[in-house]
This record gives C-alpha cells, structure tokens and sequence, in this order.
C-alpha cells in the first residue's frame, strides 16, 4: 500500500530550495495564464466550448475509435491496441527489435511515462533518449518529471549547470542558460541523426482524418517525428476527437492554460508515413492506443469525466498544495489534482488512495481547468470509494480498501451526536462550561495552532435566553 | 410558524431562518448574535431552530456520505418553511446551495433538498442583493486586511458582496493580502490529516496578511479565522481576525 505522500509532502516542505522552484515558476505561470486570458467572458465561452468538445467525444468514443483507426489504416498508418502498460511496452519494443534498433529517441510523453517506457526498453538493451529538454535533464538526474508540461520545473539553474557538469563528459559549470540549452541541443542533435526510431505521445488524434496531432515549442518533437525511419506513437484513448475543427478551440485552451501562449511554436500534425517521392519522414509511422484502466473510468458517469482532461498542467500551477510540495512528493506520474483523481483509478484506491487526502477542496483547480472538470468533486468522490462500504458498487479497483475502522466509527459518532439535536446541546453546552479545561493539544493542528477555545455561551443558548428574555419582557407590558 | 413569504425582486422577505453553523456555535457565537443583530436591524424577523446542529459538511468532504446524510436531513426538515435561510459562512452555505442536491441525487428528499438549496444565501450576499442595506461608519480609522474564503470566492461568489459592505464604512481602509485567492490551508479535516501542509499554507497566509501593515483581519468564514487566529496568536504576531458581521456591527451600532 503507497501511504507515504504525507512523510513525502513533509520532506518536500522541508527543502527551502525545491520550495522556492515551485514557488517562483508556479507565480510565473499563474501570471502567465492570467495575461493570455484577459477577456474573462471570452474566456467563459471557450472553456464551455472545450468542455462540451470534449463532452461529445466521451458520448461517442467506442465508435470514434473505431473511425480513428479506420482512417489511419487507410493513411498507412499502423495501429496497435493495448490494455496494459506491459502490453504497450511489448509492442513497442517489437517494433523497434523487428528492425534490430539499439536507439530510440523521444519526445515529450506522459503516456511513455505512464507505462514505464524507457525503463522496460533499457532493461532489453535499447538507448531510449528523451530529447525535450526538461525531460533530457531529469533522464540525465535519474528522475522523473514533477511536472507534466514542465518535467524539471523542480530544479534551479544552478542545480541544473551543476548536473550537466557533474554527467556530461567535457562540460564546464555554467548557470547561462543559454549556454546549457545549446550543450543539451549540440547532444540531442547527434542521438537524432543516428537513431533507429523516434517516439513522441500524442495531444489530439483525429477520428474523421487519421491525423495525429503534436503540440510542443523546441522543435524535438518534429525531429523525433521526421528524422528516423520509424516512428511511434503513444497514447492514451481519450485524446481522440472527432473533427479537425474541434482542433482550434482545444489547441488554443491548451497552450494558454500551460504556459500562458497564445500559440505553440510547433504544431505537428502526422496523417501518414513518407509517401513515394517525398523527400523526408520516416517510412513506417505505429499508432499505440493503450486503455490501462480508461475504460473502465468511462463506465462510471462521474468519473468519466476524468477522460475529459487535455493535458496541460493549469491544475497544478494552481494547487496550493502542489505549489508547496512540489510534483515528485505524489509519488505518481501524474500528480497535483488531476494526478490525484488519475492515478488511484489507474493503479487503484487501495494503491493510490492516500494522495486524495492532499486536498483541501479549495476549488482553485476546478475553476481555472480549460474543459471544466469539476475535480474537487471527484477528488471527493474518490475519498467516498476509498472508504466505503465493502456492499458498494464503486467501479474504482480497491474501493473500500481504505476504509478505517476507527475512522468509520468516529464518523458514525459524529453522525449521533449531530444527529440529535438534544444530544448536540448537551455537549456543546458542556463543552462551553468545561471550557478552560479544553484541550491545548489536538493532534498536528496545535504544532502549529493554537487550540481554539469554546466560548463561554454557544450561540443556541444566547439565542434560548434571548428567547425567554423577550417572553418576560413581553409578559411585564 | 405558518406564513409564507413572497421572495418577489422587489418585495423583502419579512422572515428568516438563521443557520448559525457548528463552528459559529461554539466557538464565535459573537459573529452569529452580530449577523443576527444586522438582520433583525432590517426589520426582518429571524428565526433560529433550536434543534439545527451542523450542515453535514465535515462527513460529505470526508467521503462519509451516509453520515452526512443523515445529519443533513434533519436540517432539511428544520428548515422547512419557505423563507430564506441565512448562512454566515460561506462554505457551509455552498454545502447547502450546491452540495445538498447532489448529496440528496436519488435520495427519496431529493426535492426538499433541492427546494431548500434555492433559498439559501450567503449573509453578505443576503444583505447586499437582496436587503441593499446601507451602512454609517460610526468608528474610528482603521486599516483592515480582507481575507475572501475560498467558498465565498468560488463556490457562492460573494467576494464583491463583502467588499462593498465593508466599503460603505467611510472611516476603514481594505488592503487584500498577496495571493488572496490562495487557500489559507484549513479544509475542515484536511488541516487534521495533513498538518504540514496546512500549517505552510496558513502561514504563508498569516505572513502576507501581516505585511499588509493592516491592525486586523476580517473575514465572512469561522473556519479560515479560526485556522489563521490560531497561527497568529502561535506565532505572536498581534493581528486578530474578525468575523465580518461583528466588525460590521461594532463600528454601526448607535
């Protein structure tokens, strides 16, 4: 059972460093969104607009996946279907070992991530490179992203000219950025000429076209997409459309709920394999849909909305507990909010519950998501299944694995005593009476609190004495 | 009690219920009696039922469903008279407003729940939308932080509400903190089961309240005051918080 995101959470708030990263970049990006979003009407009408894009898509999804791979078949795209995270691994690697490939260079994907990619191809000899950069200086410090659209948002500058000096062989210690970004391109630009496939994720695939969408802003992506003779593409089956016109208000909620642009640097877009006597593109192009637990969010109507979700880190950047804590304090690949509704129905309750509990219902990440998941709500649901009642008919895998039975027990004591009004005064009436020996320690909110103490009155008897005062007064006249 | 009043645009309602909420109840009965006194001072008959305890919100956040229920039921029923019911808190509030008819989904109270949700108010929404009270500051100047639940922010939407009651006070001066959208960190339970996190949450919170220089914080929620009083008083740093019907109150009172 994963129960260390609070002994996690504690360690993170503990490092003054990775407090003052997030910190700074979450600001950065708060302001960032908010001067791509000035027109607060405008702003309201395209996130109803992407919620219900989104909405139709889920309503049609089983035949929309169906139309997907019929037309990139016909593209001459290949499509490969896959339940697990195993099985997509095993197919990708087929396709690179069919071909005796030792390297594989990729784009950004959190899909690859989900699966545990490069550590399956790693572990059958073959190179898997990250080739954004974020996710090439988090390869390079043997971690994994603490952010989705940011993978290294965790590290300072310093932290990073430190690590490329320490592992890249004939690297000084530079802090200039630009410095360090050409150090990073000068490498990637080699790997790509010479590796055997290129492996990029996918933003949006279009049912009616077979078209393969890819948002990004270093140009990685293309090269990935372009340079080596085959290319494969992983994701999961939610980012299906059905239109290309259901493109332009997704892309343009995308990139400014991410990173506050208007427009991405690059947008890919991959509808087939190099034709007979095009000059570039690689010769065979693979489409892996992998499910891992998405249709089985998809028979639940309010988790379903989960599969609404488009990737683009806004509720994270607005989590105040993410900003405190930071991504890797999860202990998942997905993490902040939308991790915390993600990742217990992918690896279930029983797994993944704990994190559900890193929330406190604010509504922040509800109110700026770009196609309206209402994720405090789920967030709330998912504690519901995490303890509820070994009868229920929760979907979630692990439902009521978490149930406590001390915890259960203190509710239903709540339950009595608030639950019957004559029973509730009496002790508040006790509690106010006691009220100087009330008690100076509770638990982990007096470590930092003073312990609130009961008024010497409650509100109900001043009220009740209020009451009878004027039927006294009443009586005199 | 039998009348029935007429919630026209145009006409007042001439009785209220009054929700006091549990936190109010035991720990700043003060706020109640002010929200209270506000009302009554409108000419509005205000009813408080003996036998309300807690909007059920602990449980419901908890994912104790059942036990919210069952507690929410009985308030339900309390407040079962078609009058509006004045909640001092936001939060507990937008559990009634907008919790209550999904809580109740399929629930054979379904419809008495969905019928009570349409009358609830925030109190400063109730007294600025619908009683457009006006205010005569009779104190003397004083420079207040305003501290916006994130209930009051997102879920009711009463922010402007409690900022233009406090700016009819000709005599007091409104800072809002850095980052006042951000959450002080409280979350009913949530400030129980992960107190690191909240702690680092309300004192950032307490920390720019204080370097807005202001001498006192009000806010519209008891649980943000009490999470914020709590830090304040721990960490010695002489700025009290104030539940914003009671400023309002003391500084109008003839």
């Amino acid at each position: 059972m994963n129960n260390h995101f609070r002994e996690q959470a504690i360690d993170a708030l503990a490092d003054p460093q990775l407090r003052d990263n997030f910190r700074g970049a979450m600001d950065f990006l708060r302001a960032k969104r908010q001067s791509a979003f000035t027109d607060t009407e405008a702003l309201k009408q395209l996130r109803a607009l992407g919620h219900k894009i989104k909405a139709n898509t889920l309503a049609r999804l089983p035949d929309l996946l169906e139309q997907l791979e019929q037309n990139c078949l016909q593209n001459g795209i290949q499509v490969h279907w896959a339940e697990t995270p195993e099985q997509a691994c095993e197919v990708i690697h087929n396709i690179i070992s069919a071909q005796n490939g030792q390297l594989a260079v990729k784009g950004k994907s959190m899909v690859s991530e989900e699966v545990g990619l490069n550590h399956y191809l790693e572990k059958r000899g073959i190179e898997s490179l990250e080739s954004d950069m974020g996710e090439y200086i988090v390869q390079l410090a043997n971690e994994t992203p603490s952010h989705i659209i940011m993978p290294a948002i965790h590290k300072s500058k310093e932290q990073i000219a430190h690590l490329f000096e320490d592992k890249i062989e004939g690297v000084d210690y530079t802090d200039n950025v630009d410095e360090l970004i050409g150090t990073g391109r000068q490498i990637l630009r080699e790997k790509f000429s010479q590796a055997d496939v290129g492996i990029s994720g996918v933003n949006f695939a279009v049912a009616e076209t077979g078209t393969l969408c890819l948002v990004e802003n270093e140009g990685n992506g293309r090269m990935c997409t372009t340079v080596p003779s085959t290319h494969i593409a992983i994701t999961g089956i939610e980012k299906v459309v059905a239109t290309l016109d259901d493109i332009p208000p997704l892309l343009s909620l995308l990139t400014r709920s991410a990173t506050g642009q208007n427009i991405s640097t690059y947008f890919n877009m991959i509808s087939s394999p190099r034709k007979t006597g095009e000059k570039d593109g690689p010769q065979s192009v693979h489409l892996v849909l992998l499910d891992n637990g998405r249709s089985r969010m998809y028979q639940d109507e309010n988790l379903q909305q989960t599969l609404r979700c488009i990737r683009c880190g806004a509720c994270m950047n607005h989590c105040p507990v993410y900003s405190r804590i930071g991504g890797h304090a999860y202990g998942t690949v997905y993490p902040g909010p939308i991790g915390q509704v993600v990742m217990p129905q992918i690896d279930g309750l029983d797994k993944q519950g704990e994190m559900t509990e890193g929330c406190s219902l604010n509504g922040a990440c509800g109110e700026v998501c770009p196609v309206e998941i209402p994720l405090p709500n789920l967030i709330r649901k998912l504690r519901e299944q995490k303890s509820a009642k070994p009868d229920g008919h929760a979907l979630t895998p692990g439902a009521g694995s978490q149930r406590k039975p001390k915890e259960a027990f203190a509710w239903s004591l709540w339950q009595t005593l608030y639950g019957q009004p004559w029973l509730y005064r009496f002790v508040t009436k006790m509690a106010t009476r006691l009220r100087h020996a009330s008690p100076r320690a509770i638990g982990g909110w007096t470590r930092y609190r003073t312990a609130p103490k009961p008024a010497p009155k409650s509100l109900h008897e001043l009220m009740s004495q209020r009451a009878e005062a004027n039927q006294t007064d009443g009586a005199s006249k | 009690m039998t009348t029935t009043a007429n919630m026209s645009a145009k006409q007042q309602p001439s009785q209220v219920y009054f929700f006091g909420t549990c936190l109010i109840d035991l720990f700043y009965p003060e706020a109640g009696l002010s929200a209270i006194e506000l009302l009554e001072r409108e000419g509005i008959q205000v009813h408080y039922p003996q036998a309300q305890t807690c909007c059920g919100q602990p449980a419901f956040n908890s994912g104790y469903n059942d036990e919210a229920i069952a507690v929410a039921a009985k308030q339900i029923e309390l407040l079962s008279d078609p009058i509006p019911v004045i909640v001092p808190s936001a939060s507990c509030a937008a559990m009634m407003k907008h919790h209550y008819p999904t809580l109740f989904e399929n629930h054979p109270m379904s419809s008495k729940a969905n019928e009570l949700a349409s009358r609830v108010y925030e109190l400063t929404e109730f007294l600025v939308r619908v009683l457009d009270i006006s205010l005569t500051d009779k104190g003397t100047p004083v420079k207040i932080a305003m501290h916006t639940s994130c209930s009051a922010r997102r879920e009711m939407a009463v922010t402007e509400d409690g900022f233009s009651l406090i700016r009819q006070l000709k005599n007091v001066s409104i800072v809002e903190p850095e980052r006042a959208s951000e959450c002080c960190g409280f979350g009913g339970t949530f400030a129980i089961k992960q107190p690191e996190i909240s702690a680092a949450m309300a004192e950032d919170k307490c920390q720019a309240i204080h370097n807005t220089g202001a001498s006192k914080m009000i806010s519209g929620d008891c649980g943000c005051l009490m999470n914020l009083n709590g830090v304040m008083e721990k960490t010695n740093r002489g700025i009290k918080g104030e539940h914003l019907a009671s400023f309002i109150i003391d500084r109008t009172r003839t």
